[in-house]
């Protein structure tokens, strides 16, 4: 845990200054504050000699002094409030930008292992917690123990052994709270998780009301829901009732220790404090020689015993706010820990000679202790050029072999050649640059639409962005919207249709003059005329680049060089369409099942 | 999860939510309010007792006697006054104890009630809720709203309570010292509270600013997290960097400003209760100098003021300074926790779906002659049972019979987007509807189940009008299968068991093996046992639409509606999928939505929408005859989204 708190605070960086400082002004505004009792004690002393014949001469030097402490006080008290507010949110910023670098970085496999939701809370509200319990640190953590100490040292010098006291009840305070947390925090920690559950359950209804109600099955959520929430509450009364002891220990012990020191302070005046009489003025007074304690020392001793406890108080919440954010900490550094399984090689190649493409004896499975190897002994081999077609059934590895090949994942077994060489060789850029993917569960981004296709190649010109738009059959329909190519897409890319976002998809990926461009079922949602004029124009267009197809549709695929099909995870077998149909059953199958139920001819 | 709205509290909401509390835990709040006196009187008047015993010890020592038995009027013994103050702090402890430990449990439960009341009201309100309200924005008033309650009932408004009543009293009492004094204390609250509205007030309005600018960064990441595939695949991650460090170095500044705002606030309130000090003590001290020239008014009238009063005067203007800070550091909880319970009031405050059919769905047993009654067991055979208004009662037997008759509707009234539209499926027969994304395809299905209502027109099940069927069991006789699955967390089986609940295990099988999900279940992990999260996450989607024919089959219903239930199957297993259905759906009525061709292919009519009005209508053959729509559509002339 330690070390995962380390890592959190190298994110401080740039704002190591404002997080030193912060705690220095702490200091002066603790010392202040253990002060000024002190002095307004002495002050009081002062106000009870005043009278008319005196003045107030006595009294200045007093409230120069307290002016100037409340000055000093503030001053710290706002700078140091400053820049805490500067650290903790300086190292919140740091952090967001940290975990979302880091999420750049990672591979597919990576990303694969978090959830997207659990991704956007730990960058939210993990972060926010973080911050949170950061200020609160800097700000307290030293303040508490200074005031401590300076309170017990203030008591030892006004009350002399009268301290002690204090010194007494203090392990009996840590005792009592620390067992509070120790025996809540546990509590804590377990119903915090199951209410995350209950909120997730909460959410799942939200989205899923219509299935809900579809079913009819609204009493049944609501009983489910009531008896995880009232399992929950008793939870959270137990952790309640316990953390109700809280506040009557720290006040028991600061009524114990006010009544010992009356107690004993007024035995030891009692015993030690003699009178003798004065003149003052023409007036016999009465006027008593403390002896071991005086009554201003008394006095002072009560406020210090208040302070003290006080601060104990603090550190006990402190300790209470730590521990919870340490989940979040926790969360935090997984994603800042995660390992890119993906790395740039050391001396890469920076360039791919052609677009070629070879698989030998090629294993791969997703998870390393997976049974079942998800694709198995492949062994394609792919010329530059050449137009490649792949078919087969949901789940028998499509997808798993092209994203072998721009390494969205990497191989478990076997051999995959890019342009003559171990794809592991390349630099990464480099090879994802010259290997386009347009995916199956393709995403555009809020921006317009020129914004988008520039994802392709940022510097390309106004001819080359309407150009790639062409081929893929967009442009057209880009021109028909009043803002033509300035149209703004919105988040998820909710304003265009499904086949006009795989076409503005495709064209896109043109842009980036790759070797081989991957088309993973890029047209399923595009008219089989549309689609055809897609495969015309990238033949004539771009003729030497390697395109591979996966589609659902034969017609898509039926004048490929090559046609794979593909069935759960082995090459069934690889020819061309007059070949397949002659002889292979599963594509006989898809085709006849297609040209019954329509195709396009 | 979405933007939030900028929270901002309606007027009453603070009534409102005190009158709940009361309404269920009348008893405990009295007893907590006592409790909360008990202390604060103890607390003052322990604080009262060490003036006393530093006075008695004065006395006793300046006058040469023990100040532990000393008898002198207006003294009181040492002994007795630490049992006395001893006694105050016991009961000072006890209320202390006693209102912590009742309140927190109350909060708790009131939370529980909160949370059970939201959800309860929540499962009743029409789908029109649903999709006009934010998910994120309704999930937020479950984990951010009733967050800011919390804070609100546990230690807001108790501390509330207790902070009016010390000032209350410590005023009275300061009144009964020095009006003069207590002016002065006055000014420096009235200082005070001005330093909470400004200061405060410029923090609360950068929080809210940080509130808008944590949205857009938690949208932009979340834009970020979705297409970190294509990000990756272009190679565009230092550009997407790039651009998020712009927002997110806006939010730290909005959010540095408030924080800063907020930070200082105890720190000048507290100093200004150290000045005030200061200026009371010299005013006290001139007073006591000048007490001839100066009179020192009280509110029972003018009395001098001496060193003793002074003192006593200072402690309380300091414990009346700290009540004021303490009051400030909970405005900003106060606003935020009215804001929050406001929000939860909107939710409670939803009308619920009405609900005033009266025909009810009921399971019946045939006779040999043909004849059939009505029966508490589950048979394959349901009825209608419609109680007319005479008195007399009708059962109608359940066919699937279903049509529309010239029906509009609009989801705002002022723009319809279904127009005179009439359908007719008769039992047995499989519909299908065709047509763009916006044509109107999915309305017709959420008009046929009564999730919205028509605007005009009549829509009929086996010749009753639907207004008159009880809505659970219209229903429970239509089998929905939707093209977003939405499974919940649970295992396969209780996925697939949704659909009916009382489904044996054979059952829940058998229905997986209609839905051709049968295979890949026994392939995962752990069989039919394998947990599902987040919403099926670890399936892909194809998989999880099987699942979820699997859960409309296991419901065997007598209809059953499939909106692109299998857009994400390849054609192979889709025609797997179909021979398993068209079996379970032999002589009963199937409505099937989709944009793939080959899915609609064999039924008995088929409906081409456009922009909410039917253009087409009859089988497959007829429609290739027309030469219309649905022709060019099958040839590839036109593409459909």
């Amino acid at each position: 845990m330690f070390s995962k708190i380390k890592l959190i605070l190298k994110s401080v960086r740039e704002y190591k200054v404002p997080a030193l400082l912060t705690p220095l002004f702490m200091i002066g505004e603790a010392s202040m504050e253990c002060a000024l009792p002190f002095v307004m004690s002495k002050f009081i002393d002062e106000i009870e000699k005043v009278n008319a014949s005196v003045g107030f001469s006595t009294l200045w030097p007093y409230i120069i002094i307290l002016v100037i402490m409340a000055m000093v006080s503030l001053a710290c008290g706002i700078m140091g409030g400053r820049t805490a507010a500067i650290a903790s949110t300086g190292l919140a910023k740091n952090l967001r930008a940290d975990l979302y670098k880091k999420l750049q970085s990672f591979s597919f496999e990576n990303i694969d292992k978090f959830s997207n939701s659990s991704l956007v809370t730990r960058m939210t509200t993990d972060v926010t917690n973080t911050q949170q319990s950061f200020q609160m640190c800097i700000r307290i953590v030293i303040r508490a123990p200074l005031m401590l100490f300076f309170s017990v040292v203030m008591a030892f010098a006004s009350g002399g052994s009268m301290a002690w006291i204090f010194l007494g009840i203090i392990p009996i305070v840590v005792f009592g709270l620390l067992l509070i947390i120790k025996l809540a925090m546990p509590i804590f920690r377990r119903v915090f998780k199951k209410y995350d559950a209950l909120n997730e359950s909460v959410q799942e209804n939200i989205s899923g009301i219509r299935v809900v109600k579809s079913f009819v099955r609204e009493k049944y959520e609501q009983k489910k829901f009531n008896a995880a929430s009232n399992a929950l509450v008793t939870d959270f009364v137990k952790a309640e009732k316990v953390l109700a002891f809280n506040n009557p220990i720290m006040n028991f012990a600061i009524h114990l220790s006010n009544i010992l020191v009356c107690a004993l302070g007024a035995h030891l005046i009692f015993t030690t404090a003699s009178t003798h009489t004065e003149i003052i003025g023409e007036v016999e007074t009465t006027v008593i020689d403390w002896g071991a304690l005086s009554i201003g020392q008394l006095s002072s001793l009560l406020t210090y015993g208040v302070q003290i406890l006080m601060s104990l108080m603090m550190i006990s919440m402190i300790i209470v706010m730590l521990t919870m954010s340490l989940e979040s900490i926790r969360r935090i550094a997984e994603v800042l820990e995660e390992e890119p399984t993906i790395k740039n090689p050391d001396n890469p190649l920076m360039e791919v000679k052609d677009g070629s493409v070879s698989f030998k004896n090629v294993d791969f499975k997703y998870k390393a202790t997976a049974e079942k190897n998800t694709l198995e002994n492949i062994n394609v081999d792919i010329k530059s050029g050449q137009f490649i077609g792949i078919i087969g059934s949901t789940g028998a590895g499509k997808t798993s072999l092209v994203n072998l090949i721009s390494r969205l994942y990497d191989i478990t077994d076997g051999e995959l050649l890019v342009g003559g060489q171990d794809v592991r060789k390349y630099d990464l850029d480099v090879l994802r640059n010259n290997v386009a993917v347009v995916l199956q569960k393709n995403v555009l981004f809020s921006g317009t639409i020129e914004e988008n296709l520039r994802w392709g190649d940022l510097n390309a010109s106004q001819d080359e962005i309407v150009k790639a738009a062409k081929i893929a059959q967009a442009d057209e329909f880009i021109n028909s919207f009043p803002d033509g190519y300035e149209t703004h897409i919105e988040q998820g890319g909710t304003n265009v249709s499904g086949g006009q976002k795989q076409r503005l998809c495709i064209a896109r990926a043109i842009l980036k003059k790759p070797k081989i461009l991957i088309l993973d079922d890029s047209t399923s949602a595009v008219d089989t005329k549309t689609d055809k004029l897609i495969r015309i124009g990238l033949k004539n267009e771009i003729p030497n680049t390697t395109k591979i197809v996966i589609a659902q549709r034969i017609s898509s695929i039926e004048d490929a060089d090559q046609i794979i099909v593909l069935n759960d995870g082995k090459i069934d077998e690889i020819g061309t369409h007059e070949s397949l149909l002659k002889s292979n059953k599963i594509y006989q199958e898809v085709y006849y099942t297609q040209n019954r139920t329509g195709g396009d001819n | 999860m979405a933007k939030y709205n900028t929270p901002k509290a309606k007027k009453g909401t603070l009534m409102r939510l005190i009158k709940m509390l009361f309404k269920e835990y009348k008893g405990r709040i009295i007893i907590s309010m006592f409790c909360i006196v008990v202390m604060a009187i103890g607390n003052f008047a322990s604080s009262v007792f060490v003036k006393n015993i530093t006075d008695t010890i004065e006395f006793a020592i300046r006058n040469g006697q023990n100040p532990w038995t000393l008898s002198q009027e207006g003294y009181l013994p040492l002994s007795t006054l630490l049992i006395l103050m001893g006694g105050f702090y016991v009961a000072s402890l006890l209320g202390s104890f006693f209102w912590n430990y009742i309140m927190a449990i109350t909060t708790q439960q009131f939370m529980n009630s909160i949370r059970i009341q939201m959800f309860d009201h929540m499962e009743t309100l029409p789908i029109k809720y649903f999709d006009t309200h934010a998910h994120g924005d309704i999930m937020s008033i479950y984990t951010n709203d009733t967050d800011t309650i919390r804070q609100l009932v546990s230690q807001s408004l108790p501390s509330l309570f207790q902070t009016s009543f010390t000032v209350m009293a410590l005023l009275i009492i300061m009144l009964s010292y020095s009006v003069w004094l207590t002016l002065i204390v006055l000014l420096g609250s009235v200082m005070m509270f001005l330093n909470t509205k400004f200061i405060g007030g410029k923090s609360a309005k950068f929080f809210v600013k940080q509130q808008r600018a944590l949205g857009i960064v938690e949208g932009s990441i979340e834009e970020s997290i979705n297409g970190l595939k294509v990000i990756k695949v272009f190679c565009h991650e230092e550009k997407s960097i790039e651009d998020f460090e712009k927002l997110n170095d806006h939010l730290c500044d909005v959010a540095t400003t408030g924080n800063i705002n907020g930070n200082i606030v105890g720190p000048i309130m507290g100093n200004i209760g150290n000045f005030l000090y200061v200026l009371v003590a010299i005013v006290g001290s001139i007073l006591i100098i000048y007490s001839d020239n100066v009179q020192n008014l009280t509110i029972t009238g003018f009395s001098p003021i001496g060193y003793g009063v002074v003192v006593s005067f200072l402690m309380m203007a300091r414990m009346f300074t700290n009540n004021i800070n303490n009051f400030a550091q909970q405005v900003t909880f106060i606003v935020m926790g009215l804001a929050g319970a406001s929000r939860v009031f909107e939710l409670l405050d939803e009308q619920s779906e009405v609900d005033d059919g009266y025909v009810t769905l009921v399971h019946i047993k045939y006779h040999d002659d043909g004849t059939f009654e009505e029966t508490d067991e589950r048979t394959r055979f349901y009825a209608w049972k419609h109680p007319h208004k005479d008195g007399t009662l009708e059962y109608v037997k359940l066919q699937g019979d279903i049509v529309l008759d010239h029906v509009d509707f609009g989801y705002v009234p002022e723009k319809l987007v279904l127009h005179d539209v009439s359908i007719y499926a008769r039992p047995g027969q499989k519909i299908a509807f065709v047509g763009a994304t916006g044509a109107g395809k999915t309305t017709i299905t959420n008009l046929i189940n009564r999730f919205y209502d028509i605007a005009d027109g009549k829509i009929r099940y086996d010749g009753i009008n639907i207004n008159k069927i009880k809505k659970d069991d219209l229903r429970r006789s239509l089998g929905i299968v939707l093209q977003d699955t939405n499974l919940f967390t649970g295992t396969v089986m209780e996925n697939i068991r949704y659909g009916r609940l009382d489904a044996t295990d054979e059952e829940v099988y058998e229905a997986a093996k209609i839905a051709n999900a049968y295979d890949f279940i026994m392939r995962l992990p752990e069989g039919f046992n394998t947990m599902l999260s987040g919403d099926g996450a670890n399936l892909s989607q194809g998989q999880r639409q099987l699942l979820s024919i699997a859960r409309a089959a296991v419901a065997d219903t007598p209809v059953m509606i499939l909106d692109e239930a299998t857009s994400s199957i390849d054609t192979r297993t889709e025609l797997l999928v179909q021979k398993g259905t068209d079996k379970l759906m032999e002589g009963r009525t199937v409505l099937v939505i989709a944009h793939r061709l080959s899915t609609v292919q064999n039924s008995n009519a088929i409906m081409v929408l456009e922009h909410g009005r039917i253009i087409e209508r009859g089988d497959h053959e007829d429609l290739i005859k027309q030469k219309g729509k649905y022709y060019q559509l099958y040839t590839g002339m036109f593409e459909l989204e």
